[in-house]
């Protein structure tokens, strides 16, 4: 699936991942290939990222996201890579 | 007749200054260009959150503006005013304070008349303009000098705690917006309370059965803030980009004006020159003549 990580100043990830976790705000969930339609509000945490050049993380301060045939979008007010 | 060495001194000064605003001509155009990219960066961010929000507000029903939808009786209204840090752009600042008066004139006579009024300054012109006269909310003037989301995000929530508060209730920004690089557009656009959305163009959102978390209201409730912000962040970035664009067009207009001025100097430089000239030759032909006299 592909993961897109915007913020409102630039595009902070884009890529093909085979898995990512979110900070929810009803708590931490995991979103793999082929998941159904889904728009999360988010909370201040990590975002991990699985895909084949490997892990990275990313700090976020809360925002949303929305995951759309196998397209993720996060919305994040701002990103500590 | 000037002498010649004042017309002189006059060419080499004109010529400086038309070298300064050639080359704060093309400043302007480089930092333009990334004024432009900033707003073309800031674009899927803000088309994305707006398609999420409409997705939302879609089957949500009645309003779901939460604290920022409230309708009050207009008593005490906030202005954001949004200038440059910098002069020399032409007509651009004052242009703004202009679009400030028209609206209080329009809109805000009587609040302004019981001094209900305030301004919040983005950008040192608005500041200073402001400042003298005493009806200052925050100090953002430092804004430009590291043009982020981040920095813009306080002065809209500061603005937005005051409307929840009910310090203010109702927040307009005035700023310049960008058509293109030699227009620039007065734009007074409401802030709080948020306007109802008009309806969304034919809802091309389909009717794909999201699973909402938390909830949709809660959904909507937090993404408010943040689309409240983000209006307030493309305003300053609009703003940015149309100072540059404005100083552009000013420059231009100065280095060929000055262009003019060092012709007409020129001209009279090489009159000048010609007089003194045919002087010193009057001189010595007459001198000759009365040498031959005494002969």
């Amino acid at each position: 699936m592909r993961l897109e990580i915007i913020t409102p100043d630039r595009q902070v990830f884009a890529g093909e991942v085979s898995s990512a976790i979110f900070p929810g705000a009803d708590g931490q969930f995991e979103v793999l290939n082929n998941h159904a339609p889904l728009i999360s509000a988010l909370q201040a945490g990590e975002v991990r990222v699985t895909s084949a050049a490997g892990r990275e993380s990313f700090q976020v301060t809360g925002g949303v996201v929305e995951v759309l045939r196998n397209n993720v979008v996060v919305l994040a007010e701002s990103v500590l890579a | 007749m000037a002498s010649l060495k004042e017309v002189r001194n006059r060419i080499v000064s004109v010529t400086s200054t038309q070298q300064i605003t050639k080359a704060m001509k093309m400043v302007a155009a480089a930092k333009l260009r990334r004024a432009q990219d900033n707003i073309l960066r800031m674009r899927p961010y803000a088309q994305r959150l707006n398609s999420i929000l409409a997705n939302l507000s879609q089957g949500a029903g009645a309003e779901v503006t939460g604290d920022y939808g409230v309708q009050r009786e207009v008593r005490r209204v906030l202005i954001i005013a949004i200038t440059s840090d910098r002069g020399l752009a032409g007509a651009f600042n004052s242009n703004v304070f202009k679009g400030v008066n028209q609206l209080i004139q329009e809109r805000y006579q009587a609040q302004a008349a019981a001094g209900n009024v305030s301004f919040m300054a983005i950008g040192r012109k608005a500041h200073d303009y402001y400042g003298r006269r005493g009806a200052l909310v925050g100090n953002y003037t430092q804004v430009f000098s590291q043009l982020s989301f981040d920095t813009v995000r306080v002065a809209a929530e500061q603005a937005m705690e005051g409307f929840r508060n009910g310090e203010y209730d109702q927040v307009v920004i005035v700023y310049n917006e960008f058509k293109n690089v030699a227009t620039q557009i007065i734009r007074a656009e409401q802030l709080l309370p948020i306007l109802p959305a008009e309806a969304p163009a034919n809802a091309t959102t389909s009717n794909v059965d999201y699973i909402f978390e938390p909830s949709k209201e809660e959904i909507v409730q937090s993404l408010i803030p943040t689309s409240l912000k983000v209006q307030l962040y493309k305003a300053v970035l609009e703003s940015n980009a149309s100072e540059h664009g404005a100083r552009m067009t000013a420059m231009d207009k100065a280095t060929d004006n000055a262009g003019e001025l060092l012709k007409s100097l020129k001209l009279t430089y090489n009159r000048t020159r010609q007089a003194a000239i045919t002087t010193e030759i009057l001189e010595i032909v007459g001198g000759a003549e009365a040498l031959a006299a005494g002969k």
